[in-house]
């Protein structure tokens, strides 16, 4: 079954709100956003990654290296002060540009 | 986003790059475990959940590259690239030092000929805004540009108003007495203006004051920075001081700077005023001066010509007698300066430049065969995810690399070639060329050095660009790509090799053209014997020998001391030696002929009695000089064939009788004898009609001497000069040389000898680098054809087919290449025309010998993959696959 890809550039903000509400590692994160999105929204998972890398660069996520319950080391993301408010931006982009799109297709045919 | 914390981030991941990898492959590895282990715990069988697991992940490879890239900086790939394309070049350092050496002779042969072009004819005159200075001098049908006479100077000087400045130049020489003795030494007589219309400032002392050139001034002289450090060491007091020149003093008052040139007068060494009329400058119609204006501001040089015809025309009403037919012609003085180089130097500029296309084309060549031996690497890589682009990069690093490998090396080349350049060209032609000393590696050089390299470099990146977007990068792995990537190499390789050959052709005809020119120039026909012939120049002192018998007396003694030397056959005194110029010419009326003021004009010689049989000319007619043919009898001349039958066409010309213009009777002179024509003047200029008069009616002050020898005549020279300053060591002597070493350096020849030496050179390396372009072409082509070559020979093809089949490709290229070649030749050819002499730029023997050198040359280089190609063994051809 085809299911459909993530809309472009909302992985970054997946991400970020995921983040919210515990340090995650990213086979968590990966879980944690197919187990919300009642598994509609999957991703290639490995370009969680590459993401991952630009979050940090960026300065919005912190990485740490932590045990994991199975007692292997894995490395744990936690959301920064600066990526809760790049959240608050990017939740609002969206929403607005999600309004705009629900009234062009609210409009009687 | 904030760049200065993305730029800190990068930097610090840069410090930790190796744990950077290490952590990232640990962290993807746990996501693919964990995944593995959910799949295995929904009841998965291991092996599927493992596929399962990285399925789900993607491409980790790419991840990981795209991960990298975004923590690298950019310049790092460059770096990273670099790195490797030094690698590529190490493992293949036979291809990478050919392809350097052949970019670095390209570009340092062009370059370094660039700079000479640049010092000769775009770097401007070393005057003040030398755009503005004109050459003015009068015209006639003979001499398109003539000597002004000093009457028609000052009349022009007078009534003109197109210039600022009108100045005239003529050269004269002066015996300075020296602590030895005395020296002959060039000079030049210039109007008082000269240096301020040139806008030369003088490094010591003081200029010419307007008026010091006025008859009976003060006797002033300027030296050149070469003549103080030579003569005078160089010492401040000179200035002020006098020097004796003819005889009489002369005050120094000033010193040229180092930098000052003059190209027309490039040998003197002392400026006079022009001071007193010399016998010369009494009459209007003796033209010994030329003259250089500076152009008012909003004068075209148009103008200022048709201004100054007009004053000629004036003038030639106003003094029929001396001035009729004479125009004037007014150019630009860099057109005077760099006339004659200017063809050799374009010739040279445009010979390197098609060696430096040859050059290209072949590192291009070898660029492709290098390109399709990697396809199979490219290939690779595009599977493992590079992206063209990336791919692209890599080959354009190469190509950087390689181009700026081999521009650095031709800097070095052209560096070098300038010196060995100016090396060659000899002494006595350098003196002319003034220009020789500003050649070096300046602006425009470095300007025209950077846009080859550009250009190289962009054509080095691009071939192996150009290969890889004609074709799928994929196709490298399957085992069909082959044939067709063999065949867009062999078509793109084919028409670069046509393009190479064709270059070749043009320089051999080019250099064919010259050498044959050259050829004919040495051979043209003398009318006399250049060999055992030495001579100089002498200078008889004024004020020792003022009269003219004792000038005679000198002459007869000179030429008996001179006879009586060991080895000596015979000795001859002329007023100039022959192929030097048609100057010092006299215009003639034929007495009893009718007379419209016709303009004939002759070269006239003043010669010994000994002279002419000295020179081994040629009686036809009558007889020559004798002993006593002097002052005391009435005048007789001997005349050329060239004036006997200009003037007496069927007629005999002994006993007939010829004046000047106003049948003056004292000029009335008796023709006594007819010599084949002596090439007076230059090698590859036209045969003049000439008179010789006999020296001893009216000896002159400047001769020289010819001495015919039994043996060797350089072997002489030292005694003829130690015999002169026996006799009298007030003699000047200068100019000993060989009639043979003459010929061999007169400017023509020089130019031709230089000419055809370089594009020679030029054309010999084009054909080496074309034949082996030739050879790449097909012997790759036959490698590529090894299998189907099997294939055919299995089937049961004879060798013979298989030599047949790849000659006709070699064949067909070849044929191409000269065809095309030849044709553009033969334009190249007539616009370098004015080198030729004696050849046409069509001349079928050169164009001919040239198609047979390079066809042979070519078939050569092609029977070599023909001949491995016809051994090629069927089944382990078949197998080799």
């Amino acid at each position: 079954m085809k299911k459909p890809d993530l809309l472009p550039g909302t992985l970054d903000m997946l991400i970020l709100k995921t983040l919210t509400r515990t340090p995650l590692h990213g086979y968590g994160i990966a879980q944690s956003i197919k187990r919300f999105s009642d598994d509609v929204l999957t991703v290639e998972e490995g370009s969680l990654y590459p993401a991952l890398q630009r979050l940090l660069l960026q300065g919005w996520v912190k990485a740490e290296w932590k045990m994991t319950e199975t007692n292997r080391r894995a490395r744990f993301y936690t959301l920064t002060a600066a990526g809760r408010k790049q959240l608050g931006l990017e939740v609002s982009q969206f929403e607005q540009m999600i309004a705009a799109i629900g009234r062009v297709l609210s409009e009687p045919a | 986003m904030n760049p200065f914390t993305l730029f800190a981030n990068k930097l610090s991941i840069l410090f930790r790059r190796t744990r950077f990898r290490s952590e990232l492959d640990e962290e993807m590895a746990f996501h693919r475990d964990q995944a593995e282990k959910d799949f295995i715990a929904t009841g998965m069988p291991p092996q599927q959940a493992h596929t399962a697991a990285a399925r789900q992940f993607g491409n980790a490879t790419y991840l990981r590259e795209q991960s990298h890239n975004l923590v690298t900086f950019r310049w790092e790939t460059v770096a990273q690239d670099l790195r490797f394309a030094l690698r590529q070049l190490r493992h293949n350092f036979g291809f990478a030092l050919t392809a350097v050496f052949i970019l670095a002779l390209g570009m340092g042969v062009s370059v370094a000929i660039f700079s000479f072009v640049d010092a000769a004819l775009i770097q401007p005159l070393p005057y003040i805004a030398p755009n503005r200075l004109m050459d003015v001098a009068e015209n006639s049908s003979m001499f398109p540009r003539s000597n002004l006479s000093r009457a028609d100077y000052e009349d022009w000087n007078r009534l003109n108003h197109s210039f600022s400045s009108l100045e005239a130049y003529g050269g004269t020489g002066y015996l300075l007495r020296t602590a030895s003795g005395s020296e002959p030494v060039p000079a030049a007589r210039v109007t008082s203006g000269f240096f301020r219309t040139l806008g030369v400032k003088l490094e010591l002392g003081r200029d010419f004051r307007t008026g010091e050139d006025n008859p009976g001034g003060a006797k002033i002289v300027i030296l050149t920075h070469g003549a103080w450090l030579r003569r005078f060491g160089g010492s401040t007091d000179i200035i002020g001081h006098s020097i004796t020149l003819d005889g009489a003093a002369y005050t120094v008052v000033g010193i040229l700077p180092r930098t000052f040139e003059f190209a027309p007068r490039a040998a003197a060494e002392f400026y006079v005023p022009l001071l007193d009329k010399n016998g010369c400058e009494q009459r209007r119609s003796c033209h010994n001066l030329f003259g250089v204006g500076r152009l008012r501001d909003g004068v075209t040089p148009q103008a200022a010509f048709q201004e100054m015809r007009a004053i000629a025309a004036q003038l030639e009403i106003q003094f029929p007698g001396s001035n009729k037919g004479q125009g004037a012609v007014v150019q630009p003085l860099s057109k005077i300066i760099i006339g004659p180089v200017r063809p050799v130097l374009l010739t040279l500029l445009a010979a390197s430049g098609l060696l430096l296309l040859i050059a290209s084309v072949n590192v291009a060549s070898l660029l492709l065969v290098r390109s399709e031996s990697r396809r199979r690497e490219v290939a690779i890589r595009g599977a493992l995810g590079a992206t063209s682009a990336r791919l692209s990069r890599q080959f354009v690093t190469e190509g950087l690399l390689l181009a700026s490998a081999g521009c650095l090396a031709g800097l070095l080349v052209s560096n070098w070639a300038i010196a060995i350049l100016k090396s060659l060209v000899p002494k006595s032609m350098a003196d002319n060329l003034p220009f020789l000393s500003r050649v070096g590696f300046q602006t425009h050089a470095a300007l025209f050095a950077a846009s080859i390299a550009i250009l190289t470099t962009g054509l080095m990146a691009l071939t192996p660009i150009l290969r890889l977007s004609f074709q799928d990068i994929r196709e490298g792995l399957g085992e069909g790509g082959r044939s067709a990537a063999g065949r867009f190499w062999q078509r793109m390789g084919a028409n670069l090799v046509v393009l190479e050959l064709a270059v070749a052709v043009i320089l051999l005809v080019g250099a064919g053209l010259l050498g044959k020119s050259f050829y004919r120039l040495l051979h043209v026909n003398l009318g006399i014997d250049p060999t055992h012939l030495a001579t100089l120049q002498m200078a008889a002192p004024e004020n020792s020998y003022p009269k003219p018998e004792q000038k005679v007396a000198l002459f007869r003694e000179i030429t008996r001391r001179l006879s009586a030397l060991p080895g000596v056959e015979s000795v001859g005194i002329t007023s100039d030696l022959p192929i030097q110029c048609n100057c010092d010419t006299d215009w003639i009326r034929i007495v009893g002929k009718p007379f419209h003021g016709e303009h004939n004009e002759v070269d006239e010689r003043d010669v010994s009695p000994a002279y002419l049989p000295t020179l081994k000319a040629r009686l036809i007619r009558g007889r020559l000089f004798a002993e006593d043919d002097d002052s005391s009898r009435s005048q007789k001349i001997v005349i050329n064939e060239a004036l006997a039958q200009k003037y007496f066409p069927g007629e005999d010309p002994i006993g007939k009788k010829v004046a000047n213009g106003d049948l003056d009777p004292k000029s009335v002179r008796e023709i006594i004898g007819v010599v084949a024509n002596v090439r007076e003047g230059g090698l590859d200029d036209d045969l003049w009609p000439t008179e010789y008069q006999a020296m001893y009616y009216s000896p002159g002050t400047f001769v020289a001497i010819a001495v015919r020898t039994a043996g060797d005549e350089k072997a002489v020279l030292p005694e003829l000069i130690k015999t002169l300053h026996q006799l009298d060591p007030n003699l000047g002597t200068y100019g000993e040389i060989t009639m043979t070493d003459q010929i061999n350096s007169t400017q023509s020849a020089l130019i031709h000898r230089f000419s055809t030496w370089l594009v020679g050179g030029f054309a010999i390396i084009a054909l080496v680098l074309g034949v082996v372009g030739l050879y790449g072409v097909i012997a790759y082509s036959v490698s590529q054809r090894t299998r189907e070559i099997g294939v055919r020979m299995a089937l049961g093809a004879q060798r013979s087919t298989v030599y047949k089949m790849v000659m006709r490709q070699a064949g067909w290229l070849t044929l191409a290449g000269i065809g095309i070649g030849l044709g553009c030749a033969v334009g190249a050819s007539m616009a370098m025309g004015k080198l030729l002499f004696g050849v046409q730029a069509w001349d079928a023997a050169t164009l001919a010998a040239v198609a047979v050198v390079l066809g042979t040359a070519s078939l050569a280089a092609s029977f070599l993959p023909a001949h491995r190609a016809a051994s090629v063994n069927p089944t382990e051809a078949l197998r080799a696959e």
